[in-house]
């Protein structure tokens, strides 16, 4: 796993090493080492209180870790606010949406897209529209964002994240409740994103909807990575067994 | 579904907005030649009326599109005032200096926002009635007000009182088109949509790439420069400055009076409270006590039952915007191809 793709400086990578977060006395990752390729496609399990959710927002910056470093690209991005992660490139959803109420599906995308890198307001909209076309957003782009049911709350994450122009998304349990065929749309979404060339990582529980789109799996478990690799391999680890029948699964 | 994206899809103005838009040139140009055409006191009324539209947008601006409820902002108020005092007193013209006052009380606000922009919610609120309180006490030490003995703006006696009266109207008029169009312009272009989405969860505006902190900075510099503006307006019609009439947390209160009235986070909201307050004012402010109950009891009816306020109410219920910050996105049939 992790190695580096020949280029020395790790500009081609994504890299989180030695990451530990503490909550007071709790601690909630202990020394985990992540390294993925800009344009891979990794997956993430394991059982919930694993510490999935804070590996992600220790990535993105939400989080200061407790130690450890991260590095984006050839950046070391451990002390950037997310806002500057995010101008560099790197996004990511939140498990429990966080819609900006007052205004409407399209404002809230707009102004994701008029922070990155574009040119001008022209761009800016181009990019607004194209994020909402493609997750499914249009008939609601009016809607203020307040009156969205959970899953369209969700998918605004997703569009909101893809509007930033990222290189790396990262993705927490978008797929969450949705039925067979609406996550056949949300796997259909996230290729396309994959041949946009953009980066994945993407915690979800339901495998088999993960297993379309990700060729990498990690499992974690208790703050550690336990398993890392093939998803077959992964999801067949002794240890990573043992994690779910031992832990809640759902 | 494949679409051929323009940007041409995204609408802003309407066709009634834009009409919206020559009337107010119309009115405002109106309302530049009444010192020729009204009396003395009506002139006078309508400078207040600008100098509470200028209050009610400013904290509309702070509060409705920013999130930051302040119960403070007759610090800015009475800064504007003070600051123009004091300036006049070196000799400066008296409307030279309130220009400048208004500047020193964005200048002093831009330190203060360091410091009051890291409380949340209500600490914010309470926090700046707390240094509104403080810089009273403080203007109250100065030699030149002693205590609240005051001071009088003097040097406006080299106008004549009529020439005078024509040019405070004229600055209010100029100073409420500028600062209401600046306001504007400010909020239909990014940083309004920036303001917005940190009012509606700041985590998230972050992670979205937009900086928080600077958004936050430049509205409260802003709305404490506009209400500093207020407040050296104010002076010059009034003459005379006592710390505890500028000073004094009523004026926040007919600011937070306007705008829930007139309907929080609507640009047109604002000025509508404004007009309201005004014309209540009119009729009913020599009521005395019941007259500041009776707006007590106007702001509780209105937030039970119209808690959009009155533009909010005609907002939701015809669908029109008069002055449109918003976006809508209109997909034209022929440009899905399916
Ligand atoms: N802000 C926080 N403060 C204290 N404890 C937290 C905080 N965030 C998460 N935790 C704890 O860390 C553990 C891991 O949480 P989380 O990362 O959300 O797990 P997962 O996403 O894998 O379900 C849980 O026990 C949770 O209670
Ligand atoms: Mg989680």
């Amino acid at each position: 796993m992790s190695v580096d793709s020949g280029d020395g400086a790790g500009a081609s990578r994504f890299s989180g090493s030695g990451i530990t977060k503490r909550f007071g006395a709790l601690a909630v990752l202990e020394s985990v080492d992540f390294s993925m390729g800009m344009d891979e496609a990794v997956g993430i399990v394991g059982p919930n209180g694993a510490g999935k959710t804070t590996l992600l927002a220790t990535l993105s910056g939400a989080y200061q870790p407790s130690a450890g470093a991260v590095t984006f690209g050839g950046h070391d991005v451990t002390r950037l606010p997310a806002a500057a992660r995010c101008r560099l490139g790197l996004v990511r959803t939140h498990q429990v949406p966080k819609p900006f109420s007052g205004m409407t599906t399209f404002e809230n995308v707009y102004v994701a897209a008029a922070h990155g890198d574009v040119r001008s307001r022209d761009e800016a909209y181009e990019r607004a529209i194209d994020a909402l076309n493609l997750c499914g957003m249009l008939a609601v782009a009016n809607r203020q964002a307040e009156t969205l049911g959970l899953l369209d709350r969700k998918r605004l994450e997703l569009a909101r994240a893809l509007a930033t122009g990222p290189k790396v998304i990262l993705l927490d349990e978008i797929g969450g409740g949705l039925t067979d065929s609406e996550a056949q749309e949300l796997v259909q979404t996230i290729q396309e994103l994959r041949r946009r060339g953009i980066g994945i990582v993407w915690i979800e529980h339901i495998v088999h909807v993960l297993l379309q789109v990700v060729e990498r799996l990690i499992c974690m478990d208790a703050g550690r990575i336990i398993a890392d690799g093939e998803p077959q391999a992964v999801m067949s680890d002794p240890e990573v067994v043992r994690a779910y029948l031992g832990g809640s699964t759902q | 579904m494949s679409l051929v994206v323009s940007p041409s899809m995204v609408q802003r103005w309407t066709r009634l907005s834009r009409r919206a838009a020559a009337a107010v040139v119309i009115v405002l140009l109106g309302l530049a030649v009444l010192p020729g055409v009204l009396g003395a006191g009506a002139i006078d009324r309508l400078a207040a009326l600008f100098v509470y539209v200028i209050m009610a947008a400013m904290w509309n601006a702070l509060a409705g599109y920013g999130g930051l409820v302040s119960v403070g902002q007759q610090m800015f108020f009475g800064l504007g005032a003070y600051f123009t005092v004091r300036l006049a007193e070196t000799g400066l013209d008296p409307f030279v200096a309130m220009g400048m006052a208004s500047l020193l009380v964005a200048v002093v606000s831009y330190p203060l926002s360091l410091v009051m922009l890291r409380l949340k919610g209500g600490e914010f609120a309470i926090g700046m009635w707390v240094v509104s309180a403080l810089t009273h006490l403080m203007v109250n030490l100065d030699g030149l007000i002693q205590g609240e003995t005051g001071r009088s703006l003097i040097s406006l006696n080299a106008y004549a009182p009529g020439a005078r009266r024509d040019i405070i109207y004229w600055l209010a008029l100029v100073a409420m088109t500028g600062l209401l169009g600046g306001l504007f312009a400010l909020l239909r272009n990014r940083t309004g949509a920036s303001i917005q989405a940190i009012r509606d969860n700041e985590e998230a505006a972050g992670s979205l790439g937009i900086d928080v902190t600077r958004t936050k900075r430049l509205i409260f510099v802003l709305a404490a420069f506009g209400i500093g503006v207020a407040g050296a307006l104010w002076l010059a019609s009034a003459t005379t400055f006592q710390p505890k009439t500028y000073f004094s947390v009523q004026w926040t209160a007919y600011m937070i009076f306007m705008v829930l009235v007139g309907g929080i986070g609507r640009f047109e909201g604002a000025i509508l409270g404004a007009v309201i307050f005004f014309l209540i004012e009119t009729w009913f402010g020599a009521l005395g006590v019941w007259y500041l109950i009776g707006l007590g009891v106007v702001a509780l009816l209105f937030s039970l039952f119209m808690p959009l306020g009155l533009w909010g109410a005609i907002e939701t219920r015809f669908g029109v915007s008069l002055m449109p910050v918003g976006y809508r996105l209109e997909i034209p049939p022929q440009s899905r191809k399916d």
